[in-house]
């Protein structure tokens, strides 16, 4: 019966986080919209969006190979495991102990591998541009990631998500300088990793600082709808891996009265309200940057989650 | 059967092979002869090898060759069983793709034979138990392995490549004969029984430390001992490229595991650090070294060096760990260690076989003049596309646990008591998450270049799939690098004799673990299950398919690429190689290799083409051996007038000599 139960709570979060990203995706866009004084798209247009484009039929280039086809299910469903591994409004899910936090990270730099292979497939520059732009970036954003990785095990004991919320839920952790850079870290790798401004802009088309945007460019109908559908899922796993580890309150626990979970599933909405509005804000606020300035926003990052874990070395205390 | 039987069918079988393959190289069936009973003859190693580590009872054999008083001695104990199962395994399938590759060679006499050799020479070194043998057999690899380097020995760089190989070969083994000359101190026994007995006093274990790695190190490829490897490596034939930087790169690393960890005794406290950062810094400049390639195999030989590096962080840490008694954690280590070692040889070799496939379909291996295979070579280009996502680290494959052990690894070493370690660790964590970012950037480009696109050539437009025994040889090796990757656990298993033999521990046991998950320590703090996650994203995968074909549309229309509207139909409007790692280069290359770009633009109305060059300067050619080749050439300039005296001269020069060395010694006493 427990396992059943089990089995129903981790359905449940991943079809949630299905549900709820497109609609952070368009949160964010009229929140953006809101604050240049537009009225913007409805909030529900990512749906539309993707309801179109999954009815189209797909116009694939001339040269495109097999692993162009198949790649898009590769990337969602990369996507998606990862985003449903990452706990939303309940910890201790029944399949968190098959991938800790590195797990999850490297099963993004899979759904990365396959979208840089595909944008070289059809042979374009544009292609070519964007996957060696996103594995540049990449090539920082993913050991800042790890060292971030590192500051929070070291401090939680765990590389389990689960487990990290938990110690990160209790009032004696205290305030403390390696969370703090950690935190900093996360929220420049989260910026780079879903393509936002400062690093990419996810609106443009035709630029040609563009990054993600050039590597999709060869994609139609149903393969354009995954691949942006991962993406949005991209962005809400983010949001979810930063209100999990540094907004852990009100997640139920594992064999948690039911109302714990009505009380996590009530929550989690407010807290990805809050992180999409917080990044809308930011993104209207600051301006894109020069290609070759990403590194050194990047190499920040890495240094700051280093910094962290190099402190945690010293004494456990920081 | 008794163990004198086992040996000697091995040593006698390659052998005869070897004299057989002279005569047979000159008939068109004899190659696929060679080959198969070569591939027959690796397996039943193999086969014994797996045997032997589950039977977990060393066997030793003393054969009346050799030096008086020593004999050969050989023996088969936890750590050498599981590297020759490793080590065969990969050459019988390394003879199994040559059956079908190999017969495509123009100049068979100059290969099979030493390829027996070759084969039998690693074997050697695996069994060998005395420091006699051992060196005989390590010269023995690395003579033969050179020779299988100047197969083709009429192009003028692979001359130079072999020269180099032979040149830091014979470094390595002078280092190793060192090592052993410390190890058997002042009373010689250099069994080695009598050597672990030997104890040694700290400055001389550190001393033959060091020279352990500079012996094992050179031929492992460790920085920057490595400049050799890339040029050797790439001009073999490539079956013989698997087998030197798959296999034969695993028999140094066994080199070092045997000397470092079980012969010289007790680790002293600096020894785990140095190891560690001499790795760190390998697997990083390894992988940069790749990035900047636009030959395919030149690329995979420079990433070796970084596999190379993963592998020594590993044992750097497991050095550390054992010194301060911590041998849980130690064992860890290790096993991360040899399961990289495991790893490394399926997908190496697996991707060299592809590069032999592309280099045999197209006749080229540079990735500029490549592109568009995966269209004219559907198995290889899947082969290869899986061992590159294996090799890049990524879930649910083999590459990822090997790199997630030594992650968890390091999380566990704030707990060291010593100061250097607390700076390092963290430091050699980040170069580790550094290159295994950079090794998916390098496959990106190896795979997208080469196998996706356009082809840039008529060459690549024209290839054609190759035969079924090198498609059957990378079939298994990539079977076997997802069965690594979602069954980590029964790996781990398996390699534990090998580690509690290493350093007194081992990890638990992962294969009663419900689900077949692998928990390093406590579930509460680490676990990883590739197989929920492969089955996983193939749910998730079939829903997605299921779903859309269902309910969403299922038309294709085929048509010309888009690009913007613009799409420009010449191939060299592609990013290629070296347009493709720029990003990359003008990260890390400034710093890493003084890289330049020159762009020469005419001025307005010049109708000159406009040019642009990269230069790249190879800063540790230019720091550590540009400074020994000026030193030697010089001194051999200064004694060259010696070798045109009279002979009185000469006979003035010897009896000066004998005068100021018996003068030396008489000061001495």
């Amino acid at each position: 019966m427990a396992v059943i139960y089990d089995l129903l709570v981790q359905g449940v979060q991943m079809f949630l986080v299905l549900a709820l990203a497109p609609l952070l995706t368009g949160f964010v866009r009229v929140i953006k919209a809101r604050l240049l004084r537009r009225r913007g798209p409805p909030l529900l247009q990512p749906y539309y969006d993707l309801a179109r484009l999954l009815g189209k039929e797909v116009v694939l280039a001339e040269n495109a190979s097999w692993l162009f086809r198949v790649s898009p299910y590769m990337i969602f469903a990369a996507t998606w495991v990862a985003a449903a591994l990452v706990p939303t409004f309940a910890t201790g899910l029944i399949f968190s102990w098959s991938a800790d936090l590195i797990a999850i990270i490297a099963l993004l730099a899979s759904a990365r591998f396959f979208l840089a292979l595909v944008g070289l497939d059809i042979g374009t520059s544009f292609g070519g541009i964007g996957s060696s732009r996103e594995v540049t970036f990449a090539s920082l954003a993913e050991p800042a990631m790890i060292m971030i990785i590192f500051t929070l095990a070291l401090i939680a004991g765990s590389t389990q998500l689960s487990t990290i919320a938990h110690i990160m839920s209790m009032p004696e952790l205290g305030l403390r300088v390696s969370l703090g850079l950690a935190l900093v870290a996360l929220i420049l790798v989260a910026i780079a990793e879903n393509s936002r401004i400062p690093v990419d802009n996810p609106a443009t088309h035709l630029e040609l600082t563009m990054v993600h945007e050039a590597m999709v460019l060869e994609y139609s109908g149903r393969h354009l709808a995954l691949i942006e559908f991962a993406s949005m899922l991209k962005l809400l796993l983010y949001v979810s891996l930063i209100a999990c580890i540094f907004a852990p309150w009100g997640m139920a626990n594992p064999g948690a009265a039911s109302l714990a979970f009505l009380g996590g599933l009530v929550l989690y909405p407010l807290k990805l309200a809050v992180g999409g509005a917080l990044l809308g804000l930011f993104e209207t606020s600051i301006a894109k940057m020069r290609v070759f300035r990403v590194p050194e926003l990047l190499g920040a990052a890495l240094m700051l989650g280093l910094l962290g874990t190099l402190f945690l070395f010293v004494s456990g205390s920081f | 059967m008794n163990v004198e039987f086992h040996a000697g069918f091995f040593v006698f079988a390659l052998l005869a092979l070897a004299a057989a393959s002279v005569p047979l190289a000159r008939t068109p069936r004899g190659p696929v002869i060679i080959y198969g009973a070569a591939a027959a003859i690796a397996a039943i190693a193999a086969l014994s090898g797996a045997i032997a580590a589950a039977r977990g009872i060393p066997l030793q054999v003393r054969l009346p060759l050799g030096l008086p008083g020593i004999g050969v001695r050989l023996q088969l104990d936890a750590l050498s069983s599981i590297f020759a199962l490793i080590v065969n395994l990969a050459a019988a399938l390394a003879s199994l793709y040559a059956v079908g590759y190999g017969r495509h060679e123009h100049e068979q006499g100059r290969v099979l034979p030493f390829y027996c050799l070759f084969l039998l020479g690693m074997n050697l070194v695996l069994v060998a138990d005395d420091a006699f043998t051992f060196l005989i057999a390590w010269e023995f690899m690395s003579l033969s392995s050179w020779a299988l380097v100047l197969v083709h020995h009429k192009s003028e760089v692979n001359r130079n490549a072999g020269f180099l190989y032979l040149t830091m070969a014979a470094i390595g083994t002078l280092a190793l004969l060192f090592v052993f000359g410390m190890l058997a101190g002042g009373a010689g026994g250099y069994a080695f029984d009598a050597i672990r007995a030997q104890e040694l006093n700290g400055f001389a274990a550190g001393v033959t430390l060091l020279l352990a790695l500079v012996g094992t190190g050179s031929k492992a490829g460790l920085v920057p001992l490595h400049a050799w490897l890339p040029p050797a490596h790439s001009a073999a034939p490539s079956h013989v490229s698997a087998l030197m930087s798959g296999v034969m790169t695993k028999v140094a690393v066994y080199g070092f595991i045997r000397i470092v960890f079980d012969l010289l005794g007790a680790p002293d406290w600096w020894w785990g650090t140095l190891v560690l950062v001499l790795g760190g810094i390998t697997a990083v400049l390894g992988v940069l070294y790749a990035l900047m390639q636009h030959d395919l195999k030149r690329l995979l030989a420079y990433h070796t060096v970084e596999n190379i590096g993963i592998i020594f962080i590993g044992l750097g840490l497991a050095l550390a760990f054992k010194y301060h008694g911590m041998t849980g954690a130690a064992a860890l280590a290790a096993t991360a260690a040899i399961f990289h070692v495991f790893n490394h040889c399926i997908f190496k070799s697996l991707l060299f076989f592809g590069a032999g496939a592309v280099q045999t379909a197209t006749g080229t291996r540079d990735m500029d003049h490549l592109g568009g295979l995966i269209h004219r070579m559907p198995g290889t280009s899947f082969l290869f596309l899986v061992g590159c996502v294996a090799i890049s680290a990524l879930p649910p494959l083999n590459g990822f646990v090997s790199e997630w052990l030594t992650f968890q690894v390091i999380l566990l070493s704030p707990e060291l008591p010593d100061w250097g370690l607390k700076f390092s660790i963290p430091a050699v964590g980040a170069l580790l998450a550094l290159s295994a970012a950079l090794a998916a950037a390098c496959f990106v480009k190896a795979f997208g270049v080469t196998f996706l696109g356009r082809a840039r050539t008529p060459e690549a437009a024209a290839a054609g799939e190759v035969d079924r025994y090198s498609l059957a040889a990378m079939g298994v090796l990539a079977a076997l690098c997802l069965l690594a990757g979602i069954f980590p656990g029964v790996v781990i298993d398996i390699l534990a004799p090998t580690v509690t033999s290493i350093v007194g521990g081992r990890m638990p046991v992962q294969t009663e673990i419900a689900w077949l998950t692998i928990v390093p320590i406590a579930e509460s703090r680490s676990s990883y299950n590739g197989l929920i996650l492969f089955l996983f994203i193939a749910f998730a995968a079939y829903v997605a398919v299921y779903v859309i074909h269902r309910l969403a549309s299922d038309a294709v229309r085929r048509g010309p690429a888009w690009d913007c509207g613009f799409p420009d139909p010449r191939p060299q409007t592609q990013y290629s190689a070296s347009s493709f790692a720029q990003p990359i280069r003008r990260v890390y290359g400034t710093l890493v290799f003084r890289a330049r770009e020159i762009v020469d633009m005419p001025r307005p109305g010049d109708l000159r083409a406009a040019r642009f060059s990269v230069r790249l300067r190879d800063l540790i050619w230019d720091w550590f051996y540009a400074p020994v080749v000026v030193g030697v050439t010089t001194a051999a300039d200064l004694l060259n007038p010696l070798q045109f005296q009279t002979i009185r001269r000469y006979l003035a020069l010897v009896f000066t000599a004998l005068v100021t060395v018996l003068t030396v010694v008489a000061l001495w006493q």
